[in-house]
């Protein structure tokens, strides 16, 4: 493994890290949920490991900034700094500059402008809990904040010094075989007073004679300490009879001398993980003997999680192989169908064996191909996270309150799906803040709670992925919308339009209704970009609004750029595939619909509109339709909000296709999107709408609501 | 099995010769990856004439050239008796339509003969060389860079 593949891992778990931490502090910044140590414990560790990572790979900038995050972690799990709104607020920022600087150290570029002003705020908080900034040490294993007494120098006498106490251990197997851990009870005996450990190695075999089953080490610890017998006694309560313990009041203190005093924290003489990651001075006290090995059994996790993972079960899998995978399984389903026709033509009994084994098979062909689909999926959660940020930052940009509820973070939706879909939600997360929400004030008058809620919700419907971003803001002012678009001249004036209508106007090109340009929206890229990234998903925006109450924007996508939802066309005499996202009607014309424009020019007057008709024969290089009243027309709609109807011979059937690639083998077709197999194992070409309907309209500038008739 | 009735040596290579029209032609057999029967394409917009279309293999889109076509020797009227070479060149997989494919011939490096200075340049733009054989006949040996469709993009 090189360099860079190690580094490329490190970055692979720094997002699932990044990720947990998100999570985590999510849980922690609700206001209804109690504080949870364990979530505390989590993003510590998260933080944790990826300083870790960081320090391995040189990146100083991204350690330093780590270890301060990790200290006021560690003070709020600790209990030392109350997590409350304004600390979690703090830890969020955190969080965010964190992942910006994994993503500097990835991709190179400057730190965050606002890493200093963070760095600061957590200082402080550092500082506000008592003994900041020297707690992290022990979670770096380095020699532990115990005060161990001189070797010479051991306290005795005086009336007010601790009693001094001589407690042997002397494990049995059966002590390991248990799970438990000297180096736990050592460790407790040290929290009562000062404590002296002295192994005993006499019974330590030579290596050749070892038996990992058989523990040789005896502990002898010289405890001084105001703590009672029974106090001593109850730190070894649940040895019960797996250990020889004997603790005995020892009036004068023994002298520690000797060669195998462990001065130090006990877990080195133990756990060999300890000493692989402790520090150098550490390595100078006396190495654990092989007495080590039972160390394999697990240490407590809360001890040292910060080094082990917390164990996952996933795994990473080249997304080609998945891909593969997928492309068998597509295969296996046409052989399928192709089996059912050579059995349906050989005109068996529809009750014979072979027709009964042929459904189990297609049954079974259909489990796997979902399966396999279903590996690619990923949940949305990664994406939802960034736009907890994304919201953060866009109401302190504008001075309201907002929350984001997120629900359903848990949908799958294909990786390909989930990678293209964080620009266009961040574009509408903005766009609620900026434009649905209104200013506290307002809502005020308007008698609602100051704080504007802006919901982010996923789900599957019917074979779809439809997520919706709604806010609880002043809803759309409609007359605004009409007025703005008149004076940009998208729609004539005096136009009818129904109140929907004009909420689409929204995302026409060149639109943005906010009177002064924000920093955050209206810089010219509005909800048509976010309508344009969505359609080219395949995916599909509505927009929903009640005055005073809120806007809802709707995206409906398909679960897979692998799979596309078509409507099956003839033309000529070819089979093709018409994707579904872009088809709103179709309609067969009646003689009276038709006009003549121009020597060649047909248009379809529909619903009030004249639609220019594009023959899809003829852009095909086939011999024309001839009698478009036997033609059947569908009407379309581009990206760009253009409209046509597409004449074809006929429709056969809407379904999932799975979209084949034609430029690996051949090349562009213009025209022609993809590929794609049909049961019967013949290709039908996937047609592109866009390119037809461009290079078939002469005006380039048409636009869609000037014709009205 | 090949290679005892070959008896493939260093300088000789193994070559795939097959029958378009009253002519033979051969290809390298390392492109070569099947060999089928002819199946209905599906026909592709814009296509120049040579190109038959698009078939399914095995779940991936393979175009289809009718090399009489594109040899200049005139289109073919396809048959379920063609047959179909499927050559992977380059990145690209392409199935080339010829009329019968006729043996598999070890060839040796001594027996490829330059091209002879014909007027016909349709025809001599796709040819490397000429092996005549034992038996009086004359295989073509086609140059593939020649004879596939240029890439995406390079058609207007």
């Amino acid at each position: 493994m090189s360099i860079a593949s190690l580094r490329a891992t490190f970055f692979e778990e720094c997002e699932d890290l990044l990720s947990k931490m998100g999570e985590g502090l999510g849980r922690m910044a609700r206001p209804d949920a109690p504080p949870d140590m364990e979530t505390v414990h989590e993003v510590f560790r998260a933080v944790h490991s990826i300083k870790g990572g960081s320090g391995a790979f040189g990146l100083t900038s991204l350690v330093e900034f780590a270890h301060v995050f990790e200290t006021v972690l560690d003070l709020m799990r600790s209990g030392k700094l109350a997590m409350e709104v304004v600390a979690v607020q703090a830890l969020l920022r955190a969080y965010d500059v964190l992942s910006d600087l994994i993503d500097v150290a990835r991709d190179g570029g400057a730190e965050p402008p606002q890493m200093a002003a963070v760095l600061m705020e957590l200082d402080l908080m550092a500082e506000a809990g008592p003994g900041g900034g020297t707690e992290d040490d022990v979670f770096d294993f380095q020699p532990l904040p115990l005060e161990l007494p001189d070797v010479a120098a051991p306290e005795g006498g005086g009336s007010s010094s601790p009693a001094v106490y001589s407690v042997t251990l002397v494990p049995t197997a059966d002590l390991f075989a248990c799970g438990h851990e000297p180096a736990a009870l050592l460790r407790a005996l040290a929290e009562l007073g000062e404590v002296q450990v002295m192994a005993d190695l006499a019974g330590v075999p030579l290596l050749s004679d070892m038996d990992l089953g058989r523990p040789r080490l005896r502990w002898t610890v010289t405890l001084s300490t105001f703590a009672s017998h029974e106090e001593i006694g109850a730190i070894f309560e649940f040895v019960g009879n797996l250990a020889e313990v004997k603790i005995a009041a020892n009036p004068s203190p023994a002298k520690a001398e000797g060669d195998v005093t462990i001065a130090g924290p006990a877990d080195q003489a133990v756990s060999l993980r300890a000493v692989e990651v402790s520090a150098p001075k550490a390595a100078s006290s006396v190495q654990p003997k092989p007495f080590a090995a039972p160390a394999a059994v697990p240490a407590p996790p809360g001890e040292n999680g910060a080094t082990a993972l917390p164990m996952t079960t996933t795994i990473r899998v080249n997304l080609d192989r998945v891909d593969r995978l997928i492309n068998q399984i597509g295969e296996l389903v046409i052989m399928e169908a192709m089996l059912a026709q050579a059995v349906a033509s050989a005109g068996l009994r529809d009750h014979s064996d072979v027709s009964t084994s042929l459904d189990g098979i297609k049954q079974l062909a259909a489990s796997i191909q979902e399966s396999v689909m279903s590996i690619r999926a990923q949940p949305l959660r990664p994406v939802f996270q960034r736009m907890e940020r994304i919201v953060r930052e866009a109401g302190d940009a504008t001075g309201k309150q907002v929350r984001l509820i997120m629900l359903g973070e848990a949908t799958e939706v294909d990786k390909t799906v989930i990678e293209r879909l964080v620009d266009p939600l961040t574009h509408m997360l903005r766009n609620s803040v900026d434009h649905g929400i209104e200013a506290p004030s307002v809502r005020a008058a308007a008698g609602k709670a100051p704080q504007g809620v802006i919901t982010l919700s996923a789900a599957h419907r019917s074979g779809r992925v439809v997520i919706e971003v709604s806010d609880d803001g002043g809803g759309i002012d409609r007359a605004r919308v009409r007025d703005v678009a008149e004076e940009r001249g998208l729609i004539p004036a005096g136009t009818q339009l129904a109140p929907a209508d004009i909420d689409n106007l929204l995302f026409l090109p060149g639109f943005s209704s906010k009177q002064e340009v924000s920093a955050l929206s209206g810089r010219g890229v509005g909800l048509d970009v976010v309508r344009r990234e969505i359609q080219s998903l395949g995916g599909r925006v509505t927009i929903q609004s009640a005055p005073g109450e809120g806007t809802t924007f709707t995206i409906a996508l398909p679960l897979t750029l692998a799979v596309l939802e078509g409507m099956l066309i003839s033309v000529g005499h070819e089979i093709m595939v018409l994707p579904l996202a872009s088809i709103t009607e179709t309609i067969r014309p009646t003689p009276s619909q038709l006009h003549a424009l121009g020597r060649t020019g047909r248009v379809v007057a529909n619903r009030g509109t004249l639609v220019p008709i594009v023959d899809l024969a003829e852009s095909f290089g086939y011999p024309p339709i001839t009698d478009l009243e036997a033609a059947v027309l569908i009407m379309v709609e581009t990206d760009e909000g253009r409209h046509a109807a597409l004449a074809a011979h006929a429709i056969h059937d809407q379904r999932q296709v799975v979209i084949k690639s034609l430029e690996n083998n051949y090349g562009a077709v213009h025209g022609i999107s993809a590929a794609t197999i049909l049961g019967d194992g013949r290709i039908a070409l996937i047609i592109d709408p866009r390119e037809i309907v461009e290079s078939a309209s002469c005006d380039p500038t048409a636009r869609p609501l000037s014709a009205h008739g | 099995m090949r290679q005892t009735i070959l008896q493939a040596t260093a300088d000789q290579s193994d070559v795939v010769a097959f029958r378009i029209g009253e002519q033979d032609y051969c290809i390298d057999i390392n492109v070569v990856r099947e060999i089928r029967g002819w199946t209905p394409t599906t026909v592709l917009p814009h296509a120049p004439p040579y190109v038959m279309g698009v078939i399914n293999l095995r779940g991936n889109v393979v175009a289809v050239i009718d090399l009489a076509a594109r040899l200049g020797l005139g289109n073919t009227q396809p048959t379920p008796r063609h047959v179909v070479v499927i050559v992977t060149f380059g990145h690209q997989t392409v199935g080339l339509m010829a009329d019968v494919v006729s043996d598999i011939l070890g060839v040796g490096e001594a027996e490829l003969k330059p091209v002879p200075d014909i007027g016909c340049d349709t025809t001599r733009a796709f040819i490397s060389n000429v092996i005549t054989l034992e038996d009086g006949r004359m295989l073509r040996k086609l140059e593939l860079s020649a004879v596939l469709p240029p890439r995406a993009g390079e058609r207007p």
